[in-house]
């Protein structure tokens, strides 16, 4: 039923995922941007999990997503947290302003 | 399925590539969606129809819907694309973006060099799915458990407004001093009301009458 796809093109996309979300972690100041740029991360990097596991027919690549989509929702949820306290302490969403600790 | 693949990996390609160069939160939020919906199709091409319906629940579902909440709550408005405008050099974009794209042609090459094993010829069914999560990887469920409810407790403490704000600050000093001398016209208010009435009327004038005394 399901033809065959070569799996370093499946690797070729998770590693052009994987790029891209980093350019986004290093050219974006606003934190929203810099969260959903380690979303892409994530997503890619389990994407890498689900196509190993799909070339050996194995259920162990699909677990090692399921982690990771849990690690990705915490993280979120915490640093979604943390914009909504920058937003409230600076007024403002820019990753720079909160580069000093004080306490 | 083949086309599929290939098709929806464009898809997601170019909508990634449209997340991170919008200005609008919002319209970067809703390419964000496409590629992850993108994504989930390359899952189910792959062969793990499981874990393509996880995708959309959980990702396209759960966690865009706490990013347009806090967007919502945030209530940017357009001054943030302008702020966003103005982030945006050329200068801070040829860096990073010549850097990533070398690491794509690095990345492209290498996976380019392995010899062609298919991947996707038989389905995994989420039945051995299951099976494995329950069987040989229960710690790693009970770890995950951990972390959810770490981050749980760690996005109450954060998300608490100004409880924490108060030590130590000058403005949090001048807010104290706001709220004591609100509270002492209240209590001014409450005795002048308490000699009003009469002693014994309500408890709370009582009490500051027997405190006056």
């Amino acid at each position: 039923m399901i033809a065959a796809v070569p799996m370093a093109h499946g690797l070729i996309l998770a590693g052009c995922l994987f790029a891209i979300g980093l350019i986004g972690v290093l050219v974006r100041r606003d934190i929203i941007f810099v969260l959903a740029s380690i979303e892409i991360m994530l997503n890619a990097s389990g994407l890498a999990f689900v196509v190993a596991g799909s070339r050996w027919g194995q259920p162990d690549g699909q677990i090692m997503f399921i982690f990771i989509l849990t690690m990705a929702a915490t993280e979120v949820s915490v640093g979604l947290a943390l914009a909504l306290q920058l937003h409230g302490r600076l007024r403002t969403l820019d990753i720079d302003a909160a580069s000093k600790m004080r306490g | 399925m083949e086309a599929v693949f290939y098709i929806s990996g464009a898809i997601a390609v170019l909508s990634t590539i449209g997340v991170i160069t919008r200005l609008n939160a919002v319209h970067a939020l809703l390419y964000l969606v496409v590629s992850l919906i993108a994504v989930a199709l390359v899952f189910y091409s792959l062969g793990a129809p499981f874990v393509a319906a996880l995708e959309v629940i959980i990702y396209a579902g759960a966690i865009i819907v706490l990013f347009v909440f806090v967007i919502m709550l945030l209530n940017l408005g357009p001054q943030g694309s302008r702020e966003e405008r103005q982030w945006l050099s050329l200068k801070t974009w040829v860096g990073p973006a010549v850097l990533g794209v070398i690491l794509i042609a690095e990345l492209v090459y290498t996976f380019g060099l392995q010899p062609s094993h298919p991947a996707g010829v038989s389905v995994v069914e989420p039945q051995q799915v299951s099976i494995a999560l329950f069987g040989p990887y229960v710690l790693g469920v009970e770890m995950a458990s951990l972390l959810l409810l770490a981050g749980l407790v760690g996005a109450y403490h954060l998300g608490q407004r100004d409880d924490f704000r108060r030590p130590a600050q000058p403005e949090a000093e001048e807010s104290k001093t706001g709220t004591r001398s609100d509270y002492l016209a209240h209590e001014g208010r409450a005795l002048s009301s308490s000699t009003e009435k009469g002693a014994g009327s309500e408890i709370g004038p009582a009490r500051l009458k027997g405190d006056e005394q």
